[in-house]
């Protein structure tokens, strides 16, 4: 039996070890704010953190984070405010939507590890995020308004 | 002129080329009249105050004004108002409602908006493309809007025993000036709902002047708290109790058919349920489903790993030779000779033949897939002659009667849940995946949930069509343009409605082909045989891209011929400001609208490009390496025009640092939307231009996923995309924003980097011809 604490919740599975996480996710555990785009790690869609790093769900197994924290966009912060979150609403950042889950776990993520990204370290960053309906001059202004205190 | 009197919607379109033949038009007025009000007047037909005529009323169920229809209002104040349209990120769920707050005098904090379901009866049409939506509906809201206020004026009136001339709504409140009594919107409810719907000639619609929302700064779109918390509900995110997961393995080649699968390892997958097959309907096959074999599951991980293991034998059909390098010979040799006269002015031939230099330009321009974020996805759960859907759909109304048709049950016996929509750009018009789950939930007898993954997205796309374009432009030995021959060969979206189609439809012809604005002399446009060998469909703005992409890309070449600034080139083609006669053409589809109130208007065409030329410092110096390229195009009744600077460096590397768009799109609702459409459309247009390319081999697609079907990513996108958007003159009428921006972005680019290395890229995508 495979436990995995998922926004501080524990969850187990007893399915096949390799299913990948994002369909735990999203089929049964039923937290669906994080998003199929690809399946294959090229698109960025389904970005969680596992242990505060950004993951991509849809090609991390169940048994890969046996015993570990998935946050997904859901438990980014309690009231949905986290400076990156806050950042979004201010600049409007989304056209359709589907691709920002990712895109702000992402940048959350990056926001740990590096509190002040210039601009090009904000575009290497984001890089594996894919938005087709291209938000990235917002994004990329978003991650700063982010950075300097929203 | 003879205008088309069919808007050429999709279905508008069908029923057009005589595929669907349902009068349904004069079933609506009829439903209108007996429907369950008692109404003091008849529901408007069409927008009976408007300054200006549009195509709105003859979209399929025209379109329905009425107050109780569209809005609620609860005793506590709380206003609901109902989007029609569906949400893809152009902000059409906020802005429709937001027309109706204004005209009400709402407080747009106090507004709820709610998702109409397929109903088309009931809300007129849902068909949410054609960038049709503000445009058709500005006016008919406004109405809605207004005819609430007045109830709520009468109402209050009565209340307080006064005339109604007396009270006026006042954000949220109406108020008795004279005796500053007030009484708000969640009080007058009931009373209100009584009042009388007023007649169209006794409406006030506001003044300009006097808006708070319309055409001022930016208003948040509804669902952008729940998009930044995980909380918004696309398609792919519907969960049902019992609901099973599916995926489905299709004919690889369009047109093909299962011959036998073998499913004994596939339903060894742990989590595997079933496999069956799934119907599919013969080439060419509309909206309707391909067929294949569906793998059943209990989650969607599952599936696609059972899929992975089926062991199938496929009969490809009619389309197992297509193959792209063969076919795109095909067309240059089409193109390279006389075609069907599709528009005609003066004397073409003899003009070139005494012309002192004839300019040709040959242009390809690959099948594109439109891969939303979202692949297609549908739940649907169908129980005895009863279905209920729900999907990310444009097309909520056909949707109902494609189920209706599939399942042969009545159109009254399926609902259509609209979800968000995570991306569309027209594949979502096509609603074969919610056929597909209809069809699964009738045999399992459950809910189901039908994903397309990624590569089932790419593979079995409605494509973007292929098409060469050609241009001759004869000079005189002044440098002047005497004639201009363009031949378009590109196999059309008719094809996927009726065999044997070989020629562009006239709404396809009609995008930048034949209303080609210059004023030459002596015009030809000719569109030579093409036939299609997969499905094609409509993508964000359609033959608008290689159409404009030819004719913007030439005038770059005559600039550069004549010694001329790319500018004032293009002004001088486009020459004296007037109304264009576009008489010669024979079906001029003018977007489905009244070319009275959207004619084609050269000053306008001017003013984009003189404003982009001076907001985005036309001529400006740029350092070695960098170049500026600049076109214009009108599509979906407006006027765009972008300038590019690329940089490219001595590898051959692109860059692009700056981007400036100028748009006329009339009288406008939500500025911050479409300065965020026309940002989205120079990444589009850039990520086109440099990679999308969909070929064939032996009939199948070789591209799956984002690996080998390159986006555009943050570290490629413009460093700064700078929209400047023209004032409307009072009662412009308004016009299309979510698809105009696209066509003009590829041939500015492709005129800049000709400007920066003085290589004339004719051939999409860019690829590796800049690599040196
Ligand atoms: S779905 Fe995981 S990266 Fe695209
Ligand atoms: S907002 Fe639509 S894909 Fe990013």
């Amino acid at each position: 039996m495979i436990k995995v604490r998922i926004n501080g919740q524990e969850q187990s599975w007893d399915g096949d070890p390799s299913l990948p996480l994002l369909w735990f996710l999203r089929d049964e555990v039923g937290l669906t704010g994080t998003k199929f785009g690809c399946g294959i790690a090229a698109c960025g869609a389904c970005t969680v953190m596992v242990d505060k790093a950004a993951t991509r769900a849809c090609i991390t197994a169940v048994s890969d984070v046996d015993g570990r924290d998935v946050t997904t966009i859901e438990g980014l912060h309690p009231t949905g405010d986290h400076p990156v979150q806050k950042a979004w609403r201010q600049v409007n950042v989304p056209q359709c939507g589907f691709c920002q889950a990712g895109q702000i776990m992402q940048a959350a993520a990056l926001l740990i590890d590096n509190p002040k990204p210039s601009h090009d370290q904000i575009r290497e960053a984001m890089s594996g995020n894919i938005c087709r309906c291209g938000c990235y001059q917002r994004i990329e202004n978003a991650i700063h308004l982010a950075s300097t205190g929203v | 002129m003879n205008i088309m009197t069919d808007s050429k919607s999709l279905r508008g379109f069908q029923k057009h080329i005589g595929i669907e033949n349902v009068s349904r038009r004069s079933v609506v007025k009829a439903l209108g009249l007996a429907g369950g009000f008692v109404l003091a007047a008849p529901v408007l037909s069409r927008p009976a105050l408007a300054a200006y005529e549009t195509g709105a009323d003859k979209m399929p169920h025209g379109v329905v004004i009425d107050p109780r229809v569209f809005v609620a209002i609860a005793p506590d104040g709380t206003v609901t108002i109902l989007a029609h349209r569906a949400e893809m990120g152009t902000g059409v769920r906020t802005s429709l409602p937001l027309i109706v707050a204004e005209e009400m005098e709402a407080d747009w904090s106090r507004v709820r908006v709610e998702q109409a379901h397929g109903d088309e009866v009931k809300y007129g049409n849902q068909d949410t493309d054609g960038s049709r939506s503000t445009r058709h509906y500005l006016m008919p809201m406004r109405q809605i809007g207004a005819s609430a206020r007045a109830m709520l004026e009468a109402a209050a009136a009565k209340r307080l025993g006064v005339p109604v001339s007396e009270v006026k709504a006042v954000n949220h409140e109406i108020v008795h000036g004279a005796s500053g009594r007030k009484l708000g919107f969640g009080e007058l409810a009931a009373d209100a709902a009584k009042e009388a719907v007023p007649s169209p000639a006794s409406l006030k619609l506001k003044d300009a002047k006097d808006f708070r929302y319309l055409g001022k700064g930016a208003i948040s779109m509804v669902d952008l708290r729940d998009i930044t918390v995980g909380a918004a509900r696309y398609g792919a995110d519907v969960r049902l109790p019992g609901m099973k997961y599916a995926v489905i393995a299709r004919p690889p080649v369009t047109g093909g058919k299962l011959v036998s699968f073998d499913a004994s390892e596939a339903t060894k997958v742990s989590g595997v349920e079933k496999v069956m097959e799934v119907q599919g309907w013969p080439w060419p096959s509309k909206f309707q489903p391909l067929g294949g074999v569906a793998v059943i599951a209990r989650n969607t991980g599952a599936a696609i790993k059972g899929r992975a293991a089926l062991k199938i034998t496929w009969d490809d059909g009619a389309n197992a030779k297509y193959e792209s390098v063969a076919y795109r010979a095909e067309l240059e040799d089409a193109a390279r000779k006389p075609g069907l006269v599709v528009r005609k002015e003066g004397d073409v031939d003899s003009a070139l033949k005494s012309a002192d230099k004839v300019i040709t330009g040959e242009y390809y321009l690959p099948h594109f897939a439109h891969v939303s974020m979202e692949p297609p996805v549908a739940v649907a759960d169908v129980k005895g002659d009863k279905a209920e859907i729900w999907a990310p759909v444009q097309s909520p109304g056909g949707t109902r009667e494609d189920v209706a048709k599939t399942l042969g049950i009545p159109e009254d016996n399926v609902t259509v849940n609209v979800t968000l929509l995570g991306g569309g750009f027209g594949r979502k018009s096509k609603c074969d995946y919610a056929l597909e789950a209809a069809l699964l939930s009738k045999a399992l007898g459950a809910p189901v949930k039908v994903q397309w993954t990624r590569e089932d997205d790419v593979r079995h796309d409605f494509l973007h069509t292929v098409s060469v374009e050609r241009i001759e432009a004869g000079l005189d030995k002044n440098g002047k343009v005497i004639a201009w021959r363009h031949r378009s060969v590109a196999p059309s979206i008719a094809s996927t409605f009726a065999p044997n189609t070989v020629h562009e439809a006239s709404f396809e012809l009609g995008m930048g082909l034949v209303d080609m604005p210059f004023e030459i002399a002596n015009i030809q446009c000719e569109n030579p045989e093409a036939t299609a060998h997969t499905r094609i469909g409509w993508f964000r703005s359609v033959s608008n891209i290689p159409h404009a992409f030819a004719v913007q890309s030439m005038v770059g070449e005559i600039a550069h011929a004549t010694g001329r600034d790319q500018k004032d080139m293009l002004l001088e083609l486009i020459g004296s400001p007037r109304i264009i006669d576009l008489s010669s053409v024979k079906d001029l589809w003018n977007y489905g609208e009244p070319y009275a109130s959207y004619p084609i208007d050269t000053a306008r065409l001017r003013r984009v490009v003189e404003l982009v030329a001076e907001k985005g410092e036309w001529g400006r110096s740029v350092p070695k390496g960098h170049g500026l390229g600049i076109a214009v195009h009108r599509s979906f009744v407006s006027y765009i025009a972008t300038i590019v600077e690329v940089a490219v460096d001595d590898k051959g590397k692109l860059t692009v640092p700056r981007v400036d768009t100028a748009i006329d799109c009339g009288t406008y609702v939500n500025p911050e939307r479409i300065q965020s459409q026309l940002e989205g459309c120079a990444i589009m247009g850039l990520s086109l231009a440099k990679y999308g390319e969909i070929t064939f081999k032996d009939g199948k697609v070789q591209q799956g996923n984002f690996d080998d079907f390159p986006l555009l990513r943050i570290d490629e996108a413009p460093l700064v995309t700078n929209v400047h958007i023209v004032p409307p003159g009072p009662d412009t009428p308004p016009s299309g924003v979510g698809e105009p921006g696209l066509p003009p972005f590829a041939p500015a680019l492709i005129n800049a980097i000709f400007a920066a290395t003085g290589k004339r890229i004719r051939n999409l995508p860019i690829g590796k011809q800049l690599e040196t």
